[in-house]
């Protein structure tokens, strides 16, 4: 079976088979610390041995059962929330004016819109927070909003775009020719038909604003720290365990997006 | 033509004019698409431009005016060493990353097609999960008691727990997980579109697998390779929260000094100097990539 | 480059070309059996194309040769060298792919030099060699431009070029000209045949178009369902097809269903006089009747075998000729191609018609095992 040549320049399966445990190694590499967090963090031990010598839910306990974290939590959900929303209207906007226009400024709009893909974050993160200051938006919820919508925005564009290029706008033309104003062809033709690119990039405007840490890091702080916020100051002072349990559940809904964002990925157009 | 000609004989005629208006038409409503992107704009210009503009002019301000002062003070020693250290550490991920990519790429755009999702999608789990959870695990995973050390130890490799966190060689094991997904995903992109054919001409011509791989299908896989390196290099310069947090306060990185510049010392000119630098760094590697990507076009790898 | 094709010679000086020895190869794909048992001897510098339809086995038999499928089991031999088991890049064969595969990233003097460097010939002699194989496919001026750079004309001939540059003594040619225009390809089919008189190494072509392989091939072998059904010269296929895929895979006919009785066929009463032997039943035969052959016969001329009565369909001119259909009255069609002469009178529509040929011009062939009966030219 090892003998059986894997390429048709007859390079055999056992000729590849370092390839084949090297590429295993980097694979179990990538999965394996990540997903190990989740029983560990069943770990009674504040070291989280793994596999765990007893189990308990005491670091599950732990979070919930605290007011910050809860409260944390809360303002990292409406901050991606709100992040998804306004990101995704306005990139889906903008990639349908982008697609439309197909002129000279145009080109020049879209480098300027993945602008904040290309700048360390670091950068943003004090910039933001110098303008900011004066006008108050730090340690506020619209102003964590602008600012990680900013960095939905390119991912948006992006995944919308993607969409638009296979989508035939005659159909557009068609249901204007028929009576149907601009927007409303647009909400009922286009609309439907690039819906997977859509939800593809509002699951990536989710899963950025929650997972964004640098920028919360400087203007999330207060009342209004973000989860990864207090996540990162606990991990810089010292490795509290229930960072593991928060980390468990955050890893399950990253699997559980992923898999909703490949489900519209693949999904069959109508 | 002979139409137009005619017309400007005879001093114009209806069809002449209404082109003229048509086309002003057509490029009008061309011009208010763009108004849709207006949005997007004026909240990129809100929170990215105004700020970074902010920031450059404060690199070069300070009490007394115009100054070069903050630049100057990043030629001190510990300025440079950070320097040094954050190249260093991009330079090893770069290359970690590079060796442990480039086969798994490899691999995944030769095999059958459920195979090669199942691969694509044990590489697009990371980037789905948290940074801060991946560099969590890590910490978990590398410290003294932790898992690595405890299996090291168990299997006789080493006697003594290794220091592996809260330092150089913990944050490179971070900074690689984290962005082998970028070094992977262009690459198998471009290598997807190589096709078996020119790897069997290159059999066909005499050229024995190994040189086939390396005269023909490496270079055959540039633009994603280029890609891969680039990305991977500029996040690293830039990068944050994995070398805070596994390098222990001993992995000094230019981000970090940024932000202790601001949250620490409040020091916004060093900081905005810094940036600057760092900006114009990232910006300048990926201007030069797309220079010499852009004119030494090595035709489509068809 | 080469010097014209030497005779093989005695004192171990090397020869141009070497014969091919397929014997009994099978290659299956799960249940579907790409070659089924096929054996094929190829003389050391003949021109042989493998002629058959999408799916007949033909490139799977070309890939068995270059070394990219194994097959199951058989053997093929390079003069008395087994190579069924050797790499593809040690086989030393030049090959020309039907996309061509010319390297981007390489200049069209780089491609051409690519296999000479394998094979560490010296530097200098490369930079001579390439420019005369440059000179041979008049792209002399070509060297340093990219392959993007190229028509898919001068591609072809560069694909060619660098196939034979390292003077292999084998040459296998997968459908190399489908991606041309129908001009350039007929121009190009001409130019690989002199390249391949010039050279002199066997050559093995695979096409699907019976044109292009009456026009290059010194034997063609028909290949159908993973088998050789045929194997013979352009001529011979032409005019004593062995079965009914052959006959109405190469060339136009007509092709109808004959009865046998006491040793006599017929169709559909009208006795056959064929220069084949009849076959002992009329289980499954064919008669296979060429166009150009049959001719229209006047009312007053003597009926005896070999005459079919009809009346006309339709008259379809096509420039060099017409082609008259025929239908019969078991409702068979037979089509009658004759080249115009000013003078002649066009049978029109509806006439009565009677249809005539000759014995030698009368191809019996038996039906193969799933053809579909048809009488369709």
């Amino acid at each position: 079976m090892l003998r059986q040549p894997a390429t048709s320049t007859q390079i055999t399966h056992l000729d590849r088979l370092w390839l084949y445990v090297l590429c295993g190694l980097v694979i179990v590499f990538l999965i394996a610390p990540t997903l190990l967090v989740i029983p560990m963090s069943f770990s009674d031990s504040r070291y989280l041995s793994f596999p765990p010598e007893s189990w308990s839910l005491r670091w599950y306990r732990a979070y919930f059962g605290s007011l910050e974290w809860r409260d944390a939590t809360v303002v990292s959900l409406q901050a991606a929330f709100l992040t998804t929303i306004v990101a995704t209207v306005t990139g889906t906007l903008a990639a349908y004016g982008l697609h439309l226009a197909r002129s000279g400024a145009g080109r020049l709009v879209q480098v300027a819109l993945t602008l904040p893909m290309m700048i360390p974050v670091i950068l943003l993160a004090i910039g933001i927070f110098l303008f900011f200051a004066p006008l108050e938006l730090n340690n506020s919820l619209s102003g964590l909003v602008l600012a990680h919508t900013v960095l939905a925005l390119p991912l948006v564009l992006i995944s919308v775009t993607a969409g638009f290029k296979s989508f035939d706008m005659n159909q557009e033309m068609v249901a204007r020719s028929m009576g149907a104003s601009r927007p409303r062809a647009f909400l009922t033709v286009t609309l439907p038909q690039i819906r997977n690119s859509v939800i593809s990039g509002a699951l990536l405007a989710f899963i950025t604003s929650l997972d964004e840490v640098v920028i919360g890091l400087l203007i999330a702080g207060g009342d209004k720290a973000t989860l990864t916020r207090r996540m990162f100051l606990a991990l810089r002072d010292e490795i509290d365990p229930t960072i593991a349990a928060i980390s468990s559940l955050l890893i399950v809904l990253s699997i559980v997006l992923l898999a909703v964002s490949q489900y519209f990925q693949s999904e069959p157009r109508d | 033509m002979t139409l137009a000609l005619d017309q400007i004989a005879t001093g114009g005629t209806a069809s002449g004019a209404n082109e003229e208006a048509l086309r002003r038409q057509a490029h009008g409503e061309r011009r208010s698409m763009l108004a849709l992107t207006l949005p997007a704009l004026l909240l990129v210009g809100f929170v990215v431009l105004i700020p970074i503009g902010w920031l450059f002019w404060l690199s070069f301000v300070d009490k007394s005016g115009f100054t070069l002062i903050h630049y100057q003070r990043l030629l001190h020693p510990t300025y440079l060493l950070t320097l040094r250290t954050t190249f260093e550490l991009a330079f090893t991920v770069t290359v970690v990353c590079l060796l442990l990519g480039y086969p798994l790429a490899y691999l995944a755009s030769q095999l059958p097609r459920r195979w090669a999702s199942l691969v694509l999608l044990c590489v697009l789990f990371p980037f789905w999960t948290s940074l801060l959870v991946r560099t969590y695990a890590w910490l978990v995973l590398l410290q003294r008691r932790g898992l690595v050390n405890t299996w090291l130890q168990k299997l006789g490799i080493v006697e003594e727990p290794l220091r592996l966190v809260h330092n150089f060689t913990g944050t490179a094991i971070g900074m690689t997980h984290i962005m082998l997904p970028f070094m992977v995903l262009p690459l198998y992109a471009t290598m997807k579109t190589i096709s078996e054919d020119y790897m069997r001409a290159a059999a066909n011509l005499g050229a024995s697998p190994i040189r086939a791989f390396w005269q023909i299908y490496v270079p055959l896989s540039f633009p994603g390779l280029a890609a891969g390196l680039i990305v991977v290099f500029v996040l690293s310069l830039g990068f944050y929260v994995t070398p805070a947090l596994l390098g222990g306060g001993r992995v000094m990185m230019w981000a970090m000094q940024i932000e202790r510049s601001t949250t620490v010392y409040a020091d916004w000119g060093a900081a905005s100097a810094m940036g600057v630098v760092l900006l114009v760094i990232t910006l300048g590697i990926l201007w030069l990539v797309s220079r010499l990507t852009g004119s030494a076009k090595l035709g489509e790898a068809r | 480059m080469a010097t014209p094709a030497e005779a093989p010679a005695a004192g171990g000086n090397r020869s141009a070309s070497l014969p091919i020895t397929i014997e009994r190869l099978v290659k299956s794909y799960g249940s579907f059996k790409a070659l089924d048992d096929v054996s094929l001897s190829i003389r050391s510098g003949e021109f042989i194309t493998l002629l058959g339809p999408s799916g007949s086995g033909k490139t799977t038999l070309l890939m068995v040769l270059a070394g990219f499928v194994r097959p199951q089991s058989g053997s093929v031999r390079f003069a008395d060298r087994e190579v069924v088991l050797l790499p593809p890049h040690k086989r030393d064969i030049g090959m020309v792919f039907q996309n061509y595969a010319l390297f981007p990233h390489m200049t069209v003097a780089g491609n051409l030099a690519y296999p000479l460097k394998l094979r560490n010939v010296p530097a200098r002699e490369i930079a001579g060699r390439v420019e005369r194989a440059l000179d041979l496919i008049q792209l002399s001026a070509f060297g340093e431009r990219r392959i993007d750079q190229l028509s898919g004309g001068q591609r072809q001939r560069v694909a060619l070029a660098r196939a034979v540059i390292f003077e292999p003594r084998i040459l296998l040619m997968d459908e190399p000209l489908s991606a041309l225009d129908k001009n350039l390809r007929e121009q190009m089919q001409l130019e690989v045949r002199r390249l391949h008189d010039r050279l002199g190494m066997t050559t093995v072509y695979v096409t699907h178009d019976q044109r292009e392989a009456l026009t290059m091939s010194d034997r063609i072998a028909v290949i159908n369902r993973g088998r050789v059904v045929q194997l013979d010269r352009p001529r011979e296929l032409y005019e004593r097809p062995a079965t009914h895929f052959v006959a109405s895979f190469i060339g136009e006919s007509s092709t109808l269903p004959i009865e046998v009785r006491d040793g006599r066929a017929s169709f559909a009463g009208a006795p056959l006089l064929s220069a084949a032997p009849t076959p002992a039943s009329s289980a499954s035969s064919f008669l296979v009747l060429r166009p150009e052959k049959l001719r229209l016969l006047a009312d007053a001329a003597p009926a005896e075998a070999n005459v079919i009565a009809g009346h006309v369909r339709q008259n379809v001119f096509q420039g060099d000729s017409i082609v008259t259909y025929v239908r019969t009255a078991s409702d068979h069609e037979i089509a009658i191609r004759r080249s115009l002469r000013t003078d002649e009178v066009l049978a029109e529509v509806g006439t009565a018609v009677r249809v005539g040929f000759s014995a030698e011009d009368a191809i019996i062939v038996p039906a193969d095992a799933d053809a579909p009966q048809t009488g369709r030219p």
